[in-house]
Parts: structure tokens; sequence; C-alpha cells
């Protein structure tokens, strides 16, 4: 299947020609599939963010071919524009960019900036409100009445309203209580499925991760040093602690443990961990 | 970008300029105001250009900062420049069609004006250049001392205009970001009418606003917490001291007028 977002060669450069010059991204090149859920981990000031932003076409690369769906979103105005549509990117505390009076006028900020119908938009802004677990009557609401949380979902679902085939989310769940957590990261996951969108995932969060990509790219210096599934990644532990990147806890864990000389795989998430600690359990019991 | 901005930005240094008093150099850009007034003739125009291209020199801030700096004025210089030009009694008459008259005076007079708002931007410049927005509002808050017999608030005025330098660059990153997230959802800043483009500010100002003012509120009660009352019996962790290169300065600066005054005595 051909892939949705194809990145290819990448560079990026702030302030080209001053002596703030700063390469922000080397020769970044990978692809996303329709439907996939993809995690990007890398310390601060490793690209992350840039990267996103050069995605949606919200910043111009260097050197290098961005194509949405084959297409170079360079090329041509239009499909820059289209791309930014295309292409959902909801930044780190998104909450601090609402403005409109009221709930539904936010989420429609986005639909209607596409010129879209009145009945599409309020449809669109129905289904994203209800994505996220908002409900009818906070819709008449002012966004600034509203709890931070619920705040953080109003944004989101002002990103959803454009029904992205793409979504880029930078860290998402930054400063939310573990349900807050838990809640949001079901919503993007019920969106990936329903919409067939593929999800990327900026997270400091290695447990999350873990539970939910299929695929992770690890920035470290401006390159993209690794990309693999998790199991992969992870298993390179000693290279990511290098990086100053953490793994999650449970891989921390079982890697003591086979430093203590028990007989346990690396595992990387909480379910993977119960089944190896059965089997080690049964496998004793034999013995 | 937004971020390109360099009005008034600090370029940390270790020059003598950089380490002179702030109260010395924000004395020393009044002096060179005043002088530059005064100055009226090719030869006296020559010193003051001396002068500031000597300290920008010993400052060792790169030419090329303060011309970028400069591009911003580039509006006003024009229609100054313009104005001096067309609206200039003179006798020697250079140029004549229509209504329009150039004289010989009046090229003169532009060339002058435009020199004149020129050096005195740069002088300008070179203080905020080499002067940390800190101690440039204890060198003012110093200055205006006396002030205070007359009951007025000169430290909450310095420290508000501290806090305003301060956040200045805050607000501008707080912007760009602003923008992205906007532009994100399908904004367009660009195209459109004046009134399409005035509109499309909206969603970019009113977040702005909130969290300026979110920040605001979270700066006071940082301050309450830490019991900040106002000026009256604070102490100050860098002392203002006038030492022997303060004096000197001083000297220059007295030079300088002296020369001027000299020179526009002899009409030159």
């Amino acid at each position: 299947m051909e892939p949705i977002l194809q990145v290819q060669n990448l560079n990026y450069i702030y302030s080209q020609g001053t002596p703030f010059e700063h390469q922000a991204l080397m020769d970044v090149s990978f692809s996303v599939r329709r439907g996939e859920f993809l995690g990007i981990i890398g310390h601060t000031g490793s690209g992350k963010s840039t990267l996103m932003q050069q995605l949606n076409g919200l910043l111009k690369p260097t050197s290098g071919k961005i194509l949405l769906d084959g297409k170079d979103i360079w090329s041509d105005k239009k499909l820059t524009r289209q791309a930014r549509f295309r292409v959902g990117l909801v930044f780190q505390y998104p909450e601090y960019q609402l403005f409109e009076e009221t709930v539904y006028r936010d989420i429609a900020f986005g639909p209607r900036n596409m010129g879209l119908k009145e009945d599409e938009i309020d449809r669109r802004v129905r289904d994203a409100a209800r994505a996220v677990g908002l409900t009818d009557a906070q819709l008449q609401v002012s966004p600034f009445d509203l709890s931070g949380g619920q705040k953080r979902r109003v944004a989101i679902a002002g990103v959803i309203a454009m029904e992205p085939e793409v979504l880029i989310l930078d860290e998402p769940t930054a400063g939310l209580d573990p349900a807050g957590r838990a809640e949001i990261l079901g919503y993007i996951e019920h969106y990936r499925k329903t919409h067939n969108a593929a999800i990327l995932m900026v997270s400091h969060s290695m447990d999350d991760v873990a539970r939910l990509t299929e695929r992770l790219l690890v920035m470290n210096g401006s390159k993209l040093a690794m990309d693999g599934t998790p199991a992969e990644v992870f298993a390179r532990s000693d290279e990511l602690l290098e990086m100053g990147l953490n793994i999650p806890e449970v891989t921390r864990v079982f890697l003591d443990l086979k430093k203590m000389g028990l007989d346990v795989e690396p595992v990387y998430t909480i379910g993977q961990a119960v089944e190896a600690l059965k089997k080690l359990k049964g496998g004793a019991a034999v013995c | 970008m937004l971020k390109d901005i360099t009005l008034g930005q600090y370029f940390p240094g270790n020059s003598v300029i950089h380490r002179l008093d702030p109260r010395t150099k924000l004395i020393m850009l009044v002096v060179y105001i005043v002088a530059l007034f005064l100055a009226v003739s090719w030869v006296s125009y020559g010193v003051m250009l001396l002068f500031l291209i000597g300290s920008i020199k010993i400052s060792a801030i790169p030419l090329k900062s303060i011309v970028r700096g400069m591009k911003p004025l580039v509006m006003i210089l024009v229609f100054t420049g313009v104005l001096n030009l067309f609206f200039t009694e003179g006798e020697t008459v250079l140029l004549e069609f229509w209504v329009i008259t150039i004289t010989k005076e009046a090229l003169v007079r532009a060339f002058f004006m435009v020199i004149r708002i020129l050096m005195l931007v740069c002088g300008t410049f070179l203080l905020t250049y080499t002067t940390s927005p800190i101690s440039l509002t204890d060198g003012l808050e110093s200055l205006m001392g006396p002030l205070k017999k007359l009951h007025v608030p000169v430290h909450e005025l310095s420290m508000m205009m501290c806090i305003a330098l301060r956040f200045i660059p805050t607000l501008i990153e707080e912007t760009d970001k602003i923008m992205s997230a906007q532009k994100a959802r399908g904004a367009d800043f660009e195209s459109g009418s004046l009134i399409d483009k005035a509109k499309a500010l909206i969603p970019i100002l009113v977040p702005l606003f909130i969290s300026a003012f979110r920040r605001a509120d979270e700066l006071a009660t940082a301050m309450e917490c830490r019991c900040y009352q106002g000026g009256d019996g604070r102490t100050k962790m860098k002392l203002l001291r006038y030492r022997l290169w303060d004096y000197e300065t001083f000297g220059v600066g007295a030079a300088l007028i002296a020369v001027v005054c000299v020179l526009r005595s002899f009409g030159l």
C-alpha cells in the first residue's frame, strides 16, 4: 500500500545566514502508512517539534521533500494549504490557542477555514466533540469556563474536526492527571480506528508509547537515530539511555532481573511482563 | 519571522563600553544627542561621526547587526528626507518642474536631517546593545532618584519597565506559537482584504491577551510569595559605582560638547 506521508532527506536550518544559524534537522527520511500509530521520542531540542511543523507545511524544508499521497506539498500553493487540513497538528498545551466565545465555534474554526458548508461543519463539530467526550451542553459554554483537561479536549477536537488523515500530537497528555491521560489517549486511539488515520504522537512517557504505538521514531541531535517497532527500539536500551532517554519502567525492571540471573526475555509493556512472569512461575512449578 | 526583530537587543560582551556604569552611558547618550543638535556644519557632523564610529569600534558590536536594526527605519528616513527636500525654501534652484522645486539648501537640509536621525538611532542602539535591560533600569532608577522627593514612584516605574522589557521576547515567542497553532487549523493571515486581515488577527490576539494576563497574575503571586513590597529599604545585589573609566568618559563627553560649541561659534 502506498504510504500516506513520505519524508525524504529532510534538512532544516534555522536563521540561515545569521550568527544564530542552527541545523535542526539533518537528512531525515521515513514514511507513514494509513492507520499506523507512530511514536516519536527524543530529547528536548532533538528536532521533534521542528519535524512536526514540517509535516503539515508550517515550515518549509531547507532541502528535501515531504510527499503527501505521493505529491510534494511544496510543489503547489494549493497543495500546501491542503496539507494543513489533511495533516492535523495539535501543539503542546493546545488549550492556550482557544479564542472563540463558545466551544462550538472554536471547534468550527478549522472546518470553517476549509470552506465547508454549514451543515457539514455542524456534523463535524458534533462528531469531533463526541469523539473527545464533550457533551452537547458543553458546546454552548465559553471555552474559558472549562477546566484545564476539558480545554485540552476542546483544542484536540478543533483539529479532529478537520478530519485529518494524519494526526500529529505533541505531548497531548502533558500536565494531565493519570485518569485524564488515559482518556485522551483512548480518544486518540479511537479516532485512529474509526478514520483509519495515521497518528504521530510525540511523548516523553515511554510507557505510553510502548503500550500504544506500532512503530517508534527516535530523534537524537537533529537526526533520526532509530526507526522500528517498540520491541526493536527498546532492545537497544543502552543506546537510548546514552541519548538521555528513558526506557519503560517494566523494561528497566526486567533488565535488572536478567542481570540478577533470571532467565527472562526483555519486555516493554505490563501485559508482556505478566505473561513472562507467568511463564517463569509455571516453569518453576514444573521444576 | 518575528524572532528576527533586533530592536533594543542586548549583545553580551566585555568591552570598556559594556563595563561602563549604566548611568554613565545614559548621561553620555544625552550629551551625544545634545551635541548632535548643536552640530550645524559638515565639520561638526564629521566630529560627531568620528565619535560614533570610535564608540562602535570600542564596543566591538558587529556593524552588521547595527545596520540590520536600522531596517525598520527606512520608511521614516525616506519620509523625512522627501519632506525636507520638497518643502525647504532656498535660493539656489537645482531642479524645477510642475509644482516641484528642489533647491541646494533643501538638498543639504534633507541630507543632514537623514544623517541626524541615523546617528541618533545608532547612538541609542549602542546603549541598548551594550547594556542589559536590568542594568539599564537600575541606572534609570538611580538617575531619577531625586524625583522621589516629588513623590514620583521611581522604583515602581523602573520595576514596570524592567518587567516589560523582560517579557518582550516571551511575548514574541508566544505570538509565534499561537500563530503556528492557528495556521495549523487553516487560519490565513496573508490574503484577503484589509478587513479580512484584521479579522484574522482575532484568533491570535485573544489567546495572546489571555496568556499575558495569566502570566502577569502568576508573576504578581510569585513576587508576593517572596515578600516583594516595593522600593523602600530594598538593597541591591549589584551596587552601581562610578569607576575611573566612568570619569574619563565624562571627560570625553565634555570635550565633545566643547568642540561642537567652539565649531558652532566659528560658524562651522
